[in-house]
């Protein structure tokens, strides 16, 4: 059964407030989820004012000021600061995005901040992924090939490699799987856009000679037919890309093609 | 000791987005529609027990409420029909786009009242 409302040991209680000890007139209130797993708390809401004219311009960078000169302890996952590792991912702003490629100045009022949707927490913005990275490992992510190559690289035209575009430049940040419904609800069956996404970019390469066994493996009412085209993910996607895309596509390779 | 992992908020704290408003429609006008499909068997049933029990029936569809639930069953019909034929497209692999999705999901919406006007006019 579908719980729409959050356990009672994660309502969310009213945190503390971090007054600016700047003057500043430039300042933004952001609001950080918080929990702590050596206390035995609910998770609170902490509200800081950041002076925005001593800031960098994104979000990331207003989360490293707060824990740089405000509260060292305020916890959060970042790496490549320029949206190429995923690390960062959180939602900001009533969506999931990166804190690092996502402008303060694109949002209106306080800035809110939580961890990915639906995900158990492991301290603060950070999520677990277990789930996840498991059902990332289920659909084989890597070639497939019995092909001798006599040591020269495998060869592809054009036109095969263009069909990779759009989805070898996702990132596993998991933006994608954590905004959808379908997966909140389903995600310990439900292999959500993430997943199926990369479950389509090895089906559709043309170098790997596995595309049916992929096919016949993800062609299930619950690891893929979840998806009702919410198209939560495709509108999330920090890169750009369209999971929601990927996910119709193998629907229709079920569909069309004769042996899968 | 370690206390037990929260779950981090996810209807709460999400916005809606204009795609996954018109999904959430969709599947609440299909649950309108058996509701309608009921109202329409009674009217069927009401007919078939004579005179007097269909006569009570149309009295109680032209008051103000009766109306309000036979137009609502129209519109829940006309926009489940037209975003189904929305689905359709997505089945066959059109229409994906960001901004293809929101344009046909903006017509579908507006064309279920029209069509639920045509209907009430004819």
């Amino acid at each position: 059964m579908v719980q729409f409302n959050l356990p009672k040991n994660s309502e969310i209680k009213k945190g503390n407030y971090f007054k600016s000890e700047t003057e500043s007139k430039n300042i933004k209130k952001i609001n950080v989820y918080r929990w702590d797993p050596d206390k035995d708390q609910n998770p609170r809401v902490d509200t800081y004012e950041v002076d925005m004219d001593n800031c960098g311009p994104m979000v990331l960078d207003a989360l490293i000021k707060i824990k740089n000169e405000i509260d060292s302890t305020v916890t959060f996952r970042r790496s490549c600061r320029e949206g190429i590792c995923g690390s960062c991912a959180m939602n900001i702003d009533g969506s999931n995005t990166l804190a690092c490629t996502k402008s303060a100045k694109d949002i209106d009022g306080d800035i809110n901040i939580y961890p990915l949707p639906h995900m158990p927490v492991i301290k603060d913005l950070v999520p677990n992924l277990k789930q996840l990275y498991k059902q990332y490992q289920s659909v084989e992510p890597w070639m497939q090939s019995n092909k001798n190559s006599n040591g020269s690289e495998s060869l592809q035209t054009i036109e095969d490699r263009s069909k990779l575009d759009g989805l070898y430049e996702c990132i596993l940040c998991a933006c994608c799987a954590t905004s959808c419904p379908s997966y909140w609800w389903n995600g310990d069956k439900y292999l959500g856009p993430a997943v199926l996404l990369q479950a389509y970019r090895w089906i559709i390469d043309s170098r790997d000679e596995e595309r049916q066994k992929r096919l016949k493996k993800v062609a299930d009412e619950l690891k893929l037919f979840r998806c009702h085209t919410i198209m939560n993910c495709t509108n999330a996607c920090p890169k750009g890309l369209n999971p929601a895309k990927a996910i119709g596509s193998i629907k229709k390779m079920l569909v069309t093609e004769k042996s899968a | 000791m370690k206390s037990e992992s929260p779950l981090s908020p996810h209807l709460q704290v999400y916005k809606w987005q204009l795609s996954s408003v018109l999904s959430i429609t969709h599947r609440m006008t299909s649950v309108f529609n058996l509701a309608g499909m009921s109202v329409l068997a009674l009217w069927i049933f009401m007919l078939f027990l004579g005179e007097n029990f269909y006569n009570l029936f149309q009295i109680f569809a032209s008051t103000i409420i009766g109306k309000f639930i036979f137009v609502g069953i129209t519109w829940s019909f006309s926009y489940h029909l037209l975003n189904g034929i929305r689905h359709l497209f997505w089945d066959m692999g059109y229409g994906y786009e960001l901004k293809t999705a929101n344009l046909s999901g903006i017509f579908v919406l507006f064309s279920s009242f029209v069509l639920t006007f045509l209907v009430w006019v004819f």
